[in-house]
């Protein structure tokens, strides 16, 4: 009982309940320093506790997940609730992405803040549709102008991150590691080719 | 599939559905931008139709060539109407540029691919996501303040002002009497007198009475009136 006691009254214990609670209230990801700046806390001392608190809510222990996303720390549903999830709560924002959604979304990435005229260079058609669709979602957001009279530039949003299950965008694949496969198009022409000549 | 049955090519694209004909109306007829067609699905559409048919209809071919390919020089003259550089290459700097385009735009289609796939491996992930962001808590702007000096301000405020003077809103004049019996005391004693010098020190309002007075006073012919100049002092003397 002494000891209970003692382990409830442990400093980094009650800081993890604080940071518990935190993420509880929290709609968006809480970086170290926003928690450390909410609890009235050093960083170190909120590392450790956000440690503490990774190991209890994990995959196969807990129905909530800590997850790192997005540059913070956020709680999820376990993904073995995902199905029992998806009857309760509807996802509009990932739901029905076209082809050329994705690849709006793609060059905003690995390119944001890019511009709809930019967008459109690369993709040789028009971005405009695409560009509202993902922010009605929002997957992207403004980001301000190159200068006066520049055209509106669009970035990736944290919710762009959390969807995608990025930790930020840096983790997303080198873009020069794309290779082969994007000859898609060609291949699918070459292989009718062949079956004609055969 | 005949050169007619090019032009009833059915196409399922993002941008259109339909058969090929009515695409190249409604682009004709601009109810429909060239520029959300994506000209290399309608190219892979015949080209597996061309697979079902045998033997190869090179009407239909040249047909298609003619028809695709004017379909890109526009689509090409409405992406870049302010563009150049294509006019400025040669044939293979053309080439090259456009193969440069293409393995730019290769990439992000792959990117895009990734993107997709990523969203159907994370799709069991669920997490809340709430309306608004979160807000910075409002920042006090004010210094610590004295309990003993924030009750002598609220208790002056408290206070009941004074009744406001009213004074400066009624013009108060003396009877005229009053300056006919000092001008007449006056005068007893002395033969004449300055006017100026008598009102010197009244208000303005008191001054215009007494000239009031003393114009009653030379009407009645009790006095006589002198100035040497205008503006110059206004002397009086015993009429009589």
């Amino acid at each position: 009982m002494e000891r209970n006691l003692r382990l409830i009254d442990n400093p980094v214990d009650r800081l993890a309940r604080t940071i518990e609670a935190l993420l509880v209230i929290a709609t968006q990801p809480l970086s170290a320093d926003d928690l450390a700046a909410a609890c009235d806390d050093n960083a170190d001392r909120v590392e450790t506790a956000i440690g503490l608190l990774a190991s209890r809510y994990r995959e196969g222990r807990s129905g909530i997940v800590l997850e790192q996303v997005a540059g913070g720390f956020a709680f999820r549903a376990t993904r073995e609730a995902a199905e029992a999830c998806a009857r309760l709560v509807e996802r509009p924002a990932q739901r029905g992405l076209s082809q050329a959604a994705l690849e709006t979304l793609a060059v905003i990435a690995y390119l944001g803040p890019v511009s709809r005229p930019e967008i459109a260079r690369i993709r040789g058609v028009a971005a405009d549709s695409a560009v509202a669709g993902l922010m009605e979602r929002g997957l992207i957001s403004e980001a301000g102008r190159p200068g006066e009279g520049g055209a509106v530039r669009y970035a990736p949003t944290p919710l762009f991150e959390r969807i995608f299950g990025l930790g930020s965008l840096a983790e997303l694949p080198r873009l020069d590691d794309y290779g082969g496969d994007a000859e898609d198009l060609r291949a699918r022409l070459e292989s009718v080719a062949e079956r004609r000549g055969a | 599939m005949s050169a007619v049955g090019v032009r009833e090519l059915d196409l399922d694209l993002d941008a259109f559905e339909g058969p090929f004909d009515l695409l190249l109306t409604l682009v004709l007829k601009q109810e429909l931008d060239l520029a959300d067609v994506e000209v290399a699905e309608i190219v892979v559409t015949f080209v597996e139709r061309l697979l079902e048919s045998s033997p190869l209809d090179l009407d239909a071919c040249g047909e298609f060539l003619v028809l695709v390919s004017s379909l890109l020089e526009l689509k090409a003259r409405d992406l870049f109407p302010d563009e150049e550089v294509f006019e400025e290459l040669d044939p293979d700097e053309a080439a090259e540029e456009l193969a440069e385009r293409l393995a730019v735009y290769r990439r992000f289609r792959s990117a895009a691919d990734w993107l997709e796939e990523r969203l159907e491996t994370e799709s069991d992930r669920f997490f809340r996501i709430g309306p608004a962001p979160l807000a910075p808590p409002p920042v006090r702007s004010l210094k610590p303040q004295d309990p003993q000096g924030l009750v002598a301000a609220l208790r002056g405020l408290a206070a009941e002002p004074a009744e406001p003077s009213l004074r400066h809103l009624a013009l108060r004049f003396p009877p005229v009497t009053l300056f006919l019996e000092r001008f007449r005391a006056v005068l007893r004693r002395r033969r004449g007198f300055v006017f100026d010098e008598e009102t010197d020190q009244l208000s303005r309002i008191e001054q215009a009475v007494a000239f009031l007075a003393l114009l009653e006073l030379r009407k009645a012919g009790e006095v006589r009136i002198g100035q040497s100049a205008p503006f110059e002092p206004i002397t009086v003397w015993n009429g009589t």
